[in-house]
Parts: structure tokens; C-alpha cells; sequence
């Protein structure tokens, strides 16, 4: 008995070397192991074996079957690691051939500098606030310290609707109309539209976007504006962005200033963006008027504030190096596309 | 405003700073120098020569050979073409290896050009002679230049010296952007004052003498000012025995700095009186003066005027007129007459030195169609008390230049006198305004550099009648700001109450929209607000259509900027034409930007401003895609629930059949569809156009950003396809209708997989088939739980006249 064992499973061993696929092998296995199977129908005989030797010779039938089994998987490891191996190859792509990409659209540039220069505000504990396009002359003006006929009006070519309702021509009544509440303090940021009758070339556009920013409180000094602008250039334009302010006048703030920053190409030394000075100029500001504060019902010996107003095109156009501002309003995908 | 170096140091003697030292500083303490220019920056080299022999040249025509003596031992020679000099002359030249500005014909060479010696037609040349022009001026600058050739000089120049200086190049011109508030700096002395306490040193303004003979200038002129109130003050003077001529050299020179041409001494002192004390001048032939009397008035309706330039003007009631006895001789503060303007012949004058009402000034100004820069000074309003002053200083010139004889005394209509002000000062307060820490008497150190009076008593700064922006404390911050430099001011962060940064809801929803929009490809434009009434015939909208009640702007740049947008299509529909045109292929373009709906016409309270969320494509895509946009937006904005198309949305721009109204239950949302053909005509576009637009306020009204989690189905779904038959004219809509209303409370959702007309099935019919799917929360479905719902669902489809198809 023994010996057959032995001689199925050498058989088997040479048949499952010979085995030149999983289907092949699978074969083996029905021949050997199966219910028909050689080594099955050996322990069908066991009847015929002496009942005292049927202990050991059971244990050399499963003996024989573990091995035989053992090599089955084996074999058949073997054959699927070679087969997904081959697989594998036969796969292999040509990675540079062009991606599908989802066409996805794009944010207009000055939508993009405007979230940054929202992140910022937002981030200083400022809150975002929009106000009417189409204003009062007395929120554009007069509530603003420009009274009728002040020559600042003819400085702000103004779209009139008729004699008391404007374009407005600054984000600067949303300051008025945040005061106006009486809710303070405030810090609050204004981004929109804004108009002057000024023609269209690569410079001007009759319909632009301005960022006003207020903030009042008790104690606000000059030099807290100076720092809360030094840090807004710093995150908009780079850690190491210097401002310088320089004296100027609106007819809203007193003090008043303009702030360059400096040529975030060149770091300063002049170069042909800055016009060979170094610095560029980025905003306007200033102590609130305390005539604004009253007129608004603000008392001003007891609240400060101070107020900025910045371009959005102007950052935009700085920021992406822009040449033209009329590439802004044409739309052309070529362009919307780079940003 | 420009002033050149040499006109400042003339009253800060003391000053001294390179061009750029002296911007950096100026437009530090408030006066910002926008830029300069050095007059001489592209010269070097040239010096006073005098021509000692002057030779044909042997091989020329046209050249001559001069000798030329410049200073030296030996002259040198040089070849020249130029046809106007003769020995003795005495020219600038150019040495070898100087430099000239331009051409002889006025071209100029920025970087200048370069003089070498060489041979002219095989003669030694050792440099060039030059013209005006050369020199990087014209003859507008120096009358006394020759039309063509060579610069001669005055006779008593000095050979050898520069010629540079002698022409008075050697000077820097700078120019100023002067706020509006500073009127005293827009002339000479003002800027010099603010020059002197910036750079601490002393301001030295002209001092003006008396002048005048015995006679009494009221013997010759009487003034009545009808218009106090547009005419503060109006001083006269007469002067006689005018001998007309050039002015001298050293006032052309200062006038040229200025950019404002020589003429003769009369005009041109009335002119450098304006630049230096910013008060306009103007000078009449007494001999035309009609009744020998001035008469300010208001001009009569539609009053014709011929000004000085010849062209005849027209007046309304505001415009303010100088008239004599008879006639108008001068539109106030603007233009005078050609009536009364001074001709070569003149023997007697009347000088003019008047203030006027600024804001008047520019009205009239505009009306007229005419600004000079007399206008454009009287416009900021200036100081009545520098009338006088001015005027005495423009006879002290007339008497040191020689002009004539000054008629003693002044003709000075003064109403109520201007007087300055007190502003109360207290450095605390300032300190706590500015977050600094500057002592009360370099305050007042400030004040005092700038000519402010102090109080000491009553603690307030005396402020003359010339600085009209010093008001109040604030002010008075300003001055010690600039003067303690903003760059010394520390820098601080605002402390106090903490408050918390936020986007408001409505640009959170917006920030939303960009999201998908960007997501499903849409890039964002922008486009103006304002637009052409035509656009409404553009977009096909009947001439009764509301949307074509639009807010129209008075002045608007053009008729195509006139009226705010009513819809916002037409920004979208000339963007896609834009790129269409440029040949960019698959193009989607959104946009966010208001329209404006007037309440009522006309305005009187403001236009409601909505937002428009306004979706385009052409290209790949069609009409479903873009309602996905549209859905994926809704969704992600909390609109959870059944979005309902209207296709009876009667837009005339739209495709007839392919536009639908959006409903979210009662709320109208907003519209899509295929741009009608002949709307895409209008924007030249040849492809299909689809449009979405989503009224913001109205979105937003719904939106949410609660969530509420439903739990993941645990159990099993039953689904049933339901293959139609249908007429054409019934709506997918109306089929899922059915199945909302009578799926009842298990039915989950479903799902249409095919949708057919053609061959297989009758004319005039399509086929639909759903797969509709029921589901519990809490048990397996049986078929007895869905069959009294599918069967209302049959029933439901019969009753319209639809068919299962078997």
C-alpha cells in the first residue's frame, strides 16, 4: 500500500510539474483529489485493508494528500504570479500621451485678489459688507464732507442719474451707511463696483471695483492704521513688503495718506514695473473727518477711527503683471484661463 | 503745478538738495513731486564761443568754415551748414565729445547725442555750433532764438563760460500733483514756503515796495461790483506810458520752467505774477474801456461774448461778465474780451486783480466750454487777501522792468474782508489722534516754520487767510504729522473690543455658485453695468416689455454706457461673441453682477439692485448640461427638493422650444434655454447658445447650509421599469408628476433610461421608460406594499392617454 502511495504521488508530482496552466492544474487536482481522484479511491480501499494497519495507513494517505495539496497551491501561486506578471507587461502605457482633464473654469483675476484681500480682513476680525451701485448723492458726497459744488466732485467724474442720485463713485457710502447704524465697534470691509466717467483705454475703465475698509473705536490712532496696513501689504504682497506713507488729502479723512508699497518685482532698488522708484502705490487713507463721524451721529471726542480705500484692478493688474486694463471687462477665455 | 529748483532757491536762498533729495522730501511733508526734469540732463560739454573768421568751405556750397574763439589761447575750427551767423556772433558750442539734446529740426534723442571732431568734406571739424533746438528747446521758450540756425547770444555773455547756464538749463524742473485743498500751492511761493519748512530753512518772499506817481487812479477808473457775493474783491490799478518789448531773459527763463511761452513784458508779467503768487492777472487797454468804469455783473441770457482767441461765446444769467459803461470786456476770471485786449499800440493799461467765487468760476467754466489757467486757479477758490498783494507786486515789476508809469493808488472793491482763524490746538489730543508722543513745542515749532500764529493764552494756532484747509484740530494733526514724518508715527494694531470676522450669507451663496460654475467648466467674466438701449431690440424684447423701463444715466460716456442693465444677457452674450469671434472654441462663461430695476420712473428713491447669476456656452454641451449646472448649483445650496421647468416662459430670446422658467415650489428662480437664432444673429455667433440666469435674491431667500444626515438605506430596494407610450406634446414633467403624487410613501426616486420616437412607434407619439424604485427605512418591501402604489401610477398615466408598452 505504501508503496502505491508513494507511486501516486511521485505520478502526481510529475504531473503537476508538467501542469502549463491553472486549467491544467486544476485537472491534477480532479485526477488526484477528486471524488473520483486516484488517492480518493485508495481510502475507499481501506476496507480492504487490515483493520490494524488502517491507522497507519490512514495517516499516510493524508500524509500523501497534504503534500500533493501543498503542492497544488504552490504551484498555483507560482502560476498566478507569473500570469499577472505577464499581464502586468503586457499593460504597461505610454504616460506622457496626453491627461483627460474636467475642463474646470476659472475665477476672474479680480475676483482672486479680492477673496485674498477678504481672507485677510476677515482673518484682522473684519466683517465683509456691501452697499447700494446705484446711491444717494448724499452717501456719495455730502454725508462724505464733499458738499455741493466741492471741487473734489469734479475730481470724481460722476455718473448722475439726476440731482440727487449717482453712480457712486467710491465704496465709501457703505462706510456711511455702516455708521449710519449706530452699532459699534466696527471693522468692517466693503468690496464693489464702482463708476467715473472716465473713457475706456488700457488704464481706465468706466466701471471698476474699489475696497473700502472702516474701522472705529474708542482710542484708534493714526498709528494703528499704519499698522493694520503694514500688515495687509505684508500678506498681500509678501513678508518682506515695506510701506511708506505720504501726506495727501481727502476731503473724508484728516490726516490723510498715501501708501506705496514697495516693488514687490524689483524689492526696491527700481526697476521698470516701479517706474525706477521702487515703490508702487496701492491705496489711500486716513483718520476719519470728525465732521464725518458727526454727520453720521458718531461723537468724535469720544470715537476714532480711521478708513482705506483700495483699487481691486490696481492690486489685480500689479499682482498677475496685467498690461491692459481692458483685458479685464473683455472676457476672453485665453485670458480667463491663466488665472 | 511745476516750479523749477532755481525759482525756489530765488526765496529759499539757503536750500540745498539734489533733485531727488528734494522730491523725496517734499512728497514726504505733503507736497508730492511727481517727477523732474533736469533741463540740461542731456547736455554736456558747451560753452560761449565767438566766431572770429568765417571761410568757404573749398569743397561746399552750402558749409563755411569758422574760427572760433572759445576762451582759449588758439580758436578752434568748426564746419558749419548754418546760414544766420556772421564774425562776432557769439554762439553756444559744442565741444568734441559734449553731447546736444536733439536735432536742428526739434527732434530730440533721449540720451542725447554725441559731438566728435572729424573732417566735413575733408575739413578738420572740432566740434558743432548749435541752434535752440539743439540745445533740447524752441524758439516758443526763447523768442529771440533765429527760425533756423544758430543760438546768438546778447553781447555781453562771457566767452568761454557755459552756455548751459548762460541759457539757464543748468535747472531742474520738478512737477507737483497738488491736492485740491491747498490752494496757496499752486503758485511758486506757496511750494517755496512748504520748501523752507521742510528742509528747515528761511523763507525769504519777494518784498514789495510801494509804487504809484502823484496822480490818483481814481481819476481814471470807477469799479461797481453788482455780485458781491461771486466777486469778493476786485482791486484795480492804471498804468501809462507802456513802452511794449520783450521781458527780461531771467523772468522768459522762469516763465519758460513753467511751460508758459514769453509774449511781451505786459503779458508776461501778468503771467509770472500768476505762477509766483498763484492769483490770475489780467490786463486791459485802458483806451477801450468805454466810460472809463468797471462794472461786475451777471451776463444776460444767452449774451454773445467774442473772447481774446476770436471765438464768439455764449453766456447764461450765472456766468459772472466784466463789463465797462457800455459793453462786456471780459468773461470774469476765465478769458477777456478781444474788445479790450492790449495790442502793440497800447499807451494805458488797467491791471485786474480780482477774486472770485471758485465754485462759480468752474461752473461757468464748463458752461462756457473754455478752462484756462486763469479759470483753473480762480476755481479752487483762492485767498481774496492775496489780491492786493499780487497786484501791488505786478506794478512794482511793471516799474522795475521799465514798462511804464504807475498811477498811485488802487481802485479796491472789498466787501467783507476775509479773515483768518482760530483753531483751538491741544497736544494731547493730537498725541492720542496720531499714537505718538511729540512735545507740545515741536508742535509748535511746526506752526511756526509755516508762518501759523500761536496763542498762548488761549491755546489756539492763528491761521492766515491763505491756508483755507486748516479747520480744525484734525488739521492741525495733519501739519504736525507731516512735519514729524509719517514715518516716524509707530506702528500699532487697533486694540480693544474684539469683534469677528464674516461673510455675510448672500456672498456665501455667491461664493457657491463661482464654486460650481468653476467646477462645471464656466470661467467668470465681468462686464459693465451700463449698456446701449439697443440691446433690448438685440435681445428681440417687445417694445412694451418692462424690462425696458431702465434707469438712464444724464451724462453718460456714450449712448451705448446710457442706461443700468435690466437684464443681464447682453454682457454675457457680447463676452461669448467676443471669444467666438476670436475663434476660442467650447466656451463657458458665467457671470455675477447686478441689475437695476427702477421702481418707478423717474427715479426718486434708488433702482432695486439684484444680483444675477448669469451662465453661457457655446460649443460642446447643450441644453441638459447646462440644466445640471443649474441643478448641481440649487443642490449645493440646500435646494433639496423638486426643481420644476416651466417651458411656457415666454422669453423672446429664447428658442421657442427649448426654454423653461425655474421653479423651486412657488418661487421663481430664474430661466434657461437656446439663444433664439436670430438673437445669436444680433451677436454674430454661429453655433447654438445657452443661456441659464438665476436670480440671486430670490436663491438665496431659500438657500441653506443645513444638513440633516438620513441614514444609509439598510434594506433592500424593489424597483419596476415602466416602458410608454405617449403623445409628444406630454412632458416628462408631467409623467414624473404622476409618479410624485401617487408613489406614496416608500417610492425613493426615479430614473428615465430611454427615450424614443421614430419607426417603431406611431406618429405623433414618443416612448419614455422609468425605472422607478421603492424602498423602507425599516423593512424588506413586498410586493403587496408597492402594488396599490404602482397601481394608482397605472391608472394615473391612463387617465392622460398613455400606454405601457409591452
Amino acid at each position: 500500500m505504501k508503496e502505491k502511495l508513494e507511486q501516486i504521488k511521485a505520478k502526481a508530482i510529475r504531473e503537476i510539474e508538467n501542469s502549463d496552466g491553472l486549467g491544467k492544474l486544476n485537472e491534477v487536482r480532479v485526477a488526484f483529489l477528486g471524488k473520483k481522484g486516484e488517492l480518493t479511491a485508495v481510502l475507499k480501499s481501506m476496507k480492504e485493508v487490515l483493520p490494524e494497519e488502517r491507522p497507519l495507513v490512514g495517516q499516510l494517505v493524508n500524509e500523501t494528500r497534504a503534500s500533493i495539496e501543498a503542492l497544488i497551491e504552490s504551484t498555483k501561486a507560482k502560476m498566478e504570479a507569473a500570469e499577472r506578471e505577464l499581464k502586468l507587461k503586457e499593460e504597461v502605457i505610454d504616460v506622457t500621451l496626453p491627461a483627460k482633464k474636467i475642463q474646470v473654469g476659472h475665477s476672474h483675476p479680480n475676483t482672486i485678489a479680492l477673496e485674498e484681500v477678504e481672507r485677510i480682513f476677515i482673518g484682522m476680525g473684519y466683517e465683509v459688507v456691501e452697499g447700494p451701485e446705484v446711491e444717494y448723492d448724499y452717501y456719495n458726497f455730502e454725508a462724505l464732507n464733499i458738499p455741493a459744488n466741492h471741487p473734489a466732485r469734479d475730481e470724481q467724474d460722476s455718473f448722475y442719474i439726476n440731482d440727487k442720485i449717482v453712480l457712486r463713485t467710491q465704496t465709501s457710502p457703505v462706510q456711511v451707511r455702516v455708521m449710519e447704524q449706530g452699532k459699534l465697534p466696527i471693522r468692517m470691509i466693503a468690496p464693489g463696483r464702482v463708476f467715473r466717467s472716465d473713457e475706456v483705454d488700457a488704464t481706465h475703465s468706466p466701471s471698476f471695483h474699489q475696497i473700502e475698509g472702516l474701522v472705529i473705536d474708542k482710542n484708534i490712532t493714526f498709528a494703528d492704521l499704519k499698522g493694520t496696513l503694514a500688515e495687509f501689504a505684508r500678506q498681500l504682497f509678501g513678508e518682506d513688503t515695506k510701506v511708506k506713507f505720504r501726506p495727501h488729502h481727502f476731503p473724508f479723512t484728516e490726516p490723510s495718506a498715501e501708501v506705496d508699497v514697495s516693488c514687490f518685482k524689483c524689492g526696491g532698488t527700481g526697476c521698470r514695473f516701479c517706474k525706477g522708484s521702487g515703490w508702487i502705490e496701492i491705496l489711500g487713507c486716513g483718520m476719519v473727518h470728525p465732521h464725518v463721524l458727526e454727520m453720521s451721529g458718531i461723537n468724535p471726542e469720544e470715537y476714532t477711527g480711521f478708513a482705506f480705500g483700495v483699487g481691486l484692478e490696481r492690486i489685480a493688474l500689479l499682482k498677475y503683471e496685467i498690461d491692459d486694463m481692458r483685458l479685464l471687462y473683455e472676457n476672453d477665455l485665453r485670458f480667463l484661463r491663466q488665472f | 503745478m511745476n516750479t523749477s529748483l532755481s525759482w525756489i532757491k530765488a526765496y529759499v536762498p539757503d536750500l540745498q538738495a539734489t533733485p531727488q533729495e528734494y522730491t523725496d522730501a517734499m512728497t514726504l511733508s505733503g507736497s508730492k513731486v511727481e517727477g523732474y526734469q533736469c533741463l540740461d540732463n542731456d547736455l554736456s560739454n558747451i560753452i560761449i564761443g565767438q566766431i572770429h573768421k568765417i571761410e568757404k568751405h573749398p569743397d561746399a556750397d552750402k558749409l563755411v568754415v569758422c574760427q572760433v574763439n572759445i576762451g582759449k589761447d588758439a580758436p578752434i575750427q568748426i564746419v558749419t551748414g548754418a546760414p544766420n551767423i556772421k564774425e562776432g556772433d557769439k554762439v553756444p558750442v559744442v565741444l568734441d565729445g559734449g553731447c546736444v539734446a536733439g536735432s536742428h529740426d526739434g527732434k530730440m534723442t533721449p540720451g542725447g547725442i554725441k559731438i566728435k571732431k572729424g573732417k566735413l568734406r575733408g575739413i578738420e571739424s572740432n566740434g558743432m555750433l548749435c541752434s535752440i533746438e539743439e540745445l533740447g528747446s524752441s524758439r516758443d521758450m526763447y523768442p529771440e532764438a533765429p527760425e533756423s540756425g544758430i543760438y546768438i547770444f546778447a553781447e555781453d555773455v562771457e566767452v568761454g563760460e557755459s552756455a548751459i547756464h548762460a541759457l539757464g538749463l543748468d535747472d531742474v524742473v520738478f512737477e507737483y500733483e497738488i491736492t485740491s485743498n491747498r490752494v496757496d500751492c499752486f503758485g511758486v511761493l506757496g511750494i517755496a514756503r512748504e520748501a523752507a519748512a521742510t528742509f528747515g530753512k528761511e523763507f525769504r518772499p519777494p518784498v514789495v515796495t510801494p509804487t504809484g506817481n502823484e496822480e490818483n487812479v481814481n481819476d481814471y477808473i470807477k469799479v461797481t461790483v453788482e455780485d458781491p457775493n461771486l466777486c469778493p474783491r476786485y482791486c484795480a490799478r492804471v498804468v501809462k506810458n507802456i513802452k511794449i518789448g520783450p521781458s527780461p531773459q531771467w523772468m522768459q527763463r522762469r516763465l519758460a520752467s513753467q511751460g508758459i511761452r514769453p509774449i511781451n513784458n505786459i503779458v508776461d508779467i501778468t503771467n509770472y505774477v500768476m505762477e509766483e503768487y498763484g492769483q490770475p492777472m489780467h490786463a486791459y487797454d485802458l483806451s477801450t474801456i468805454a466810460g472809463n468804469e468797471i462794472v461786475v455783473r451777471r451776463a444776460k441770457k444767452e449774451e454773445k461774448f467774442v473772447t481774446l482767441d476770436g471765438q464768439e461765446r455764449t453766456m447764461d444769467d450765472t456766468v459772472l461778465m466784466i463789463c465797462d459803461g457800455e459793453k462786456a470786456v471780459g468773461i470774469a476770471g476765465i478769458m477777456g474780451g478781444e474788445n479790450s485786449m492790449i495790442t502793440d499800440d497800447v499807451t494805458t493799461m488797467l491791471f485786474e486783480a480780482a477774486c472770485f467765487d471758485g465754485t462759480n468760476i468752474r461752473l461757468s467754466s464748463k458752461k462756457v466750454g473754455l478752462r484756462t489757467d486763469a479759470s483753473g486757479k480762480f476755481e479752487k477758490g483762492l485767498d481774496p487777501n492775496n489780491a492786493l498783494e499780487a497786484m501791488n507786486r505786478a506794478c512794482q515789476l511793471v516799474e522795475e522792468l521799465g514798462v511804464g508809469e504807475v498811477v498811485g493808488g488802487v481802485v479796491d472793491v472789498y466787501g467783507k474782508k476775509k479773515e483768518g482763524r482760530s483753531v483751538p490746538f491741544d497736544a494731547v489730543k493730537i498725541n492720542r489722534l496720531l499714537g505718538t508722543n511729540i512735545a507740545k513745542e515741536t508742535m509748535l515749532g511746526y506752526f511756526k516754520k509755516l508762518d501759523l500764529g500761536f496763542d498762548e493764552e488761549t491755546s489756539q494756532v492763528l491761521v492766515p487767510s491763505w491756508r483755507q484747509d486748516l479747520l480744525c484740530m484734525a488739521d492741525l494733526a495733519e501739519e504736525v504729522a507731516r512735519f514729524y514724518g509719517y514715518d516716524n508715527i509707530p506702528t500699532t494694531l487697533p486694540t480693544g473690543e474684539a469683534t469677528t470676522g464674516t461673510l455675510p450669507f448672500k456672498l456665501r451663496v455667491e461664493a457657491i455658485a463661482r464654486e460650481i460654475a468653476e467646477f462645471c467648466g464656466f470661467s467668470q467674466g465681468m462686464s459693465y453695468s451700463f449698456e446701449s438701449p439697443k440691446v433690448f431690440d438685440k435681445l428681440l424684447l417687445p417694445q412694451d416689455s418692462a424690462l425696458r423701463k431702465a434707469v438712464t444715466i444724464s451724462n453718460p460716456l456714450g449712448e451705448d454706457f446710457s442706461i443700468m442693465r435690466t437684464i443681464s444677457l447682453n454682457g454675457m452674450l457680447t463676452s461669448l461673441s467676443t471669444n467666438y469671434n476670436r475663434r476660442n472654441k467650447n466656451v463657458r462663461l458665467y457671470e455675477l453682477g447686478n441689475i437695476y430695476l427702477p421702481k418707478q420712473l423717474p427715479l426718486a428713491e434708488l433702482p432695486e439692485e439684484r444680483m444675477q447669476f448669469t451662465l453661457g456656452m457655446y460649443g460642446e454641451g447643450d441644453f441638459y448640461t447646462m440644466k445640471g449646472v443649474v441643478e448641481e448649483f440649487l443642490e449645493k445650496v440646500g435646494l433639496l427638493g423638486k426643481v420644476i421647468y416651466d417651458p411656457k416662459a415666454g422669453k423672446p430670446f429664447l428658442h421657442p422650444g427649448r426654454q423653461a422658467d425655474i421653479y423651486y415650489g412657488d418661487s421663481l428662480l430664474g430661466y434657461l434655454g437656446e439663444l433664439h437664432p436670430q438673437a445669436a444673429d444680433h451677436y454674430s455667433i454661429k453655433d447654438r447658445v445657452y443661456v441659464a440666469v438665476l436670480d440671486m435674491p430670490e436663491v438665496t431667500k431659500l438657500a441653506t447650509f443645513g444638513r440633516k444626515y438620513q441614514g444609509i438605506a439598510k434594506y433592500p430596494a424593489v424597483s419596476r421599469d415602466l416602458s410608454m407610450v405617449m403623445p409628444k406634446h406630454i412632458l416628462a414633467g408631467e409623467v414624473e408628476k404622476v409618479f410624485d403624487e401617487n408613489g406614496g410613501k416608500y417610492l425613493e426616486n426615479y430614473q428615465l433610461f430611454d427615450v424614443y420616437e421614430g419607426s417603431q412607434i406611431k406618429a405623433g407619439f414618443k416612448s419614455l421608460a422609468y425605472s422607478i424604485t421603492f424602498r423602507a427605512k425599516d423593512k424588506t418591501l413586498e410586493e403587496a406594499d408597492i402594488s396599490g402604489a404602482m397601481e394608482k401610477i397605472l391608472k394615473a398615466l391612463e387617465g392622460m392617454g398613455i400606454e405601457l408598452r409591452s
